[in-house]
């Protein structure tokens, strides 16, 4: 990939930001949603902590902050649908995909591209706000070393790549099943429960526990949330993060060329 | 003019089918869990070529494999079989290098970038297909004067009208200067105006650039007024290959003579094969072949009745090829 490629997903990453930052009310509204579901969250986590002290190893203050990180991150990593995958599967239920296929671009490349431009622009956009509204209003546990905040935001931008990542294959199953809004659902839901955007995943008891933390989903939520409250190792964290990302990523080259390459491309 | 006309003669085949062929599998639900598998053949041993700078109608009726022969032109679909070149490219296996070389424009859908300015989207084609600057520039300016995009390039492409998107998009398919062009219904949906702004465009760029065009459409005029030779294609055979007048003979079409005598007579009595087709008090209509010469016709009726004013009516191209469709499809 030299510096011409370079320059195409650069440009294709600040047009997905500028897309989003058009719809402004869209933006306020969805502000206010992250700020309210905080919010519920919020009392239900202080009742649960209040009963339970150090329940998962995080203390009450840690807990709030991990609810106010879930607010800031969920429309970034779209963990609750609202990425990149709505559009694909409908481009493909459409045949409008035939328009992304004979560019001279990678379509993996172009989508992953377009969706950090978005997620960029919605970390910003949507979850700068409430997380500031929460840290005030609030007892937080927050770095003060700007070192911790900076391997925050690399974990977050391994998260961006999974979350991609995963949803470029929910995407894809389209090409096999015309309507993908099924398996996006469930998606969703899996994405929700397994990246501790409920409950953080250090709760969860026994095998299931166990289960649910090595799921790639983890890499989402959890993993940036215990990078930024000092709760893990970070390098740990940023590997496991790498590995899902790796994989995945692969995973998604292989479908998009085996759906590329035997199935019809839809319509006239 | 001459460029075009020039490349078009002396040039070699530019895109090649031998023998192309495309078969779907479609599965049909028989009865409970049990499927039936068929063929459906979209492409059915096509074979032709087109000279660089040519400018070529390909037309057929819905279904008929229009869509599926350009999706193969483009590498977007692999042929089940024969060969197919474009540029000299197997356009399939090479997808991403023959890219660089064709623009496509499919009526139906966009290439542009529907929530962000007109320009944002040709900024992308500049990186895309790595456009030198001063070449980028110049085709777009000159885009813009010709397919008036002035202002409408700080427009988000949302709200365009759909005249104003399709030239949006052809310009899209035009900045890296590509050596061949397929059109799959450019005026689609389009008014009387901006359909023909479109076609004077493509006119220029087919004349000075040497531009090929491979163009699909349902719309004969855009045929008539843009191209010199047209394929018709159905159930994915080509079934017509030359000039668009020749379609006329092909198509055993009939010209009509439209006689206004000096009072109502009955049907007049004309050397066959011509035949009275409808008689309304002084007027009568005869339908002759294409082919022949209306002079003697006209001179028989002349001669034998009193003959007042006369007119001949070409035939309609669109039931030249309706008839055509039909005639294949009983036979």
């Amino acid at each position: 990939m030299g510096v011409g490629s370079g320059r195409l997903y650069a440009a294709v990453a600040a047009g997905g930001f500028r897309r989003y930052a058009t719809y402004r009310a869209a933006t306020a509204a969805g502000v206010f949603t992250n700020t309210v579901f905080g919010l519920i969250l919020v009392y239900t986590y202080l009742a649960l902590w209040e009963e339970r002290p150090h329940l998962g190893g995080y203390d009450q203050a840690q807990a709030v902050t991990f609810v106010w990180l879930g607010q800031a991150l969920l429309a970034a990593l779209a963990i609750g649908g609202g990425g990149m995958e709505n559009e694909l599967m409908e481009r493909i239920r459409t045949g409008d995909i035939a328009v992304d296929l004979y560019r001279p671009a990678d379509l993996q490349l172009w989508w992953l591209a377009a969706d950090v431009g978005r997620a960029v622009f919605q970390l910003l956009g949507r979850g700068v706000v409430p997380f500031v509204f929460g840290a005030l209003l609030f007892p937080v546990a927050l770095p003060r070393e700007v070192s911790a905040w900076a391997l925050f935001l690399v974990a977050v931008a391994l998260a961006m790549l999974v979350g991609f990542a995963l949803r470029y294959l929910v995407a894809l199953s389209a090409f096999w099943l015309m309507d993908g809004t099924g398996v996006a659902h469930m998606a969703w839901i899996a994405g929700l429960f397994c990246s501790g955007m409920l409950l953080p995943l250090n709760v969860f008891p026994g095998a299931l526990g166990e289960v649910v933390r090595v799921l790639p989903w983890s890499s989402l939520l959890q993993g940036p949330a215990d990078v930024l409250l000092g709760e893990a190792d970070p390098v740990g964290v940023f590997v496991f993060q790498a590995s899902w990302a790796v994989a995945l990523l692969a995973l998604g080259r292989l479908v998009q060329s085996v759906a590329t390459r035997r199935v019809v491309v839809q319509g006239g | 003019m001459t460029d075009g006309d020039g490349a078009a003669a002396g040039g070699a085949a530019f895109i090649e089918l031998d023998g192309v062929e495309k078969v779907f599998d479609v599965r049909r639900k028989t009865g409970f869990l049990k499927r039936e598998r068929r063929e459906v053949r979209a492409v059915d041993g096509l074979s032709f070529t087109v000279a660089r700078g040519e400018m070529v109608g390909y037309i057929g009726p819905n279904g008929a494999g229009k869509s599926t022969t350009i999706k193969m032109l483009t590498g977007i679909l692999t042929p089940s079989g024969g060969r197919l070149r474009v540029a000299g490219i197997d356009p399939s296996r090479e997808r991403t290098r023959l890219a660089h070389r064709i623009g496509v424009v499919f009526g139906q859908r966009t290439t542009l970038w529907w929530d962000l300015p007109l320009i944002d989207s040709y900024r992308l084609m500049h990186r895309m297909y790595r456009i030198p600057d001063a070449r980028y520039r110049e085709n777009l300016d000159r885009c813009v004067e010709l397919l008036q995009l002035a202002e409408l390039l700080e427009v988000p492409v949302r709200q365009l009208s759909l005249g104003q998107r399709m030239r949006g998009d052809i310009a899209a398919a035009l900045l890296h200067d590509p050596d061949v062009l397929y059109l799959d219904e450019p005026t689609i949906g389009l008014d009387v105006v901006s359909k023909a702004k479109v076609r004077g465009f493509l006119r220029d760029v087919n004349a000075e650039r040497g531009t090929t065009v491979l163009l699909t459409t349902h719309d004969l005029q855009d045929i008539e007024q843009l191209c010199s030779r047209v394929m018709v294609i159905d159930h994915g055979r080509l079934m017509y290959d030359g000039p668009l007048a020749g379609l006329h003979e092909v198509g055993e079409s009939e010209r009509t003579l439209v006689v206004d005598l000096e009072r109502e007579l009955p049907p007049v009595e004309a050397p066959a094969p011509a035949r009275v087709v409808r008689v309304e008090g002084p007027r009568q209509w005869l339908a002759f072949p294409a082919s022949a010469s209306a002079a003697g016709l006209v001179a028989a009726i002349a001669a034998r009745y009193p003959l007042v004013d006369l007119s001949v009516r070409e035939p309609d191209i669109e039931a030249v090829i309706a008839k055509m469709y039909a005639e294949r499809a009983s036979a």
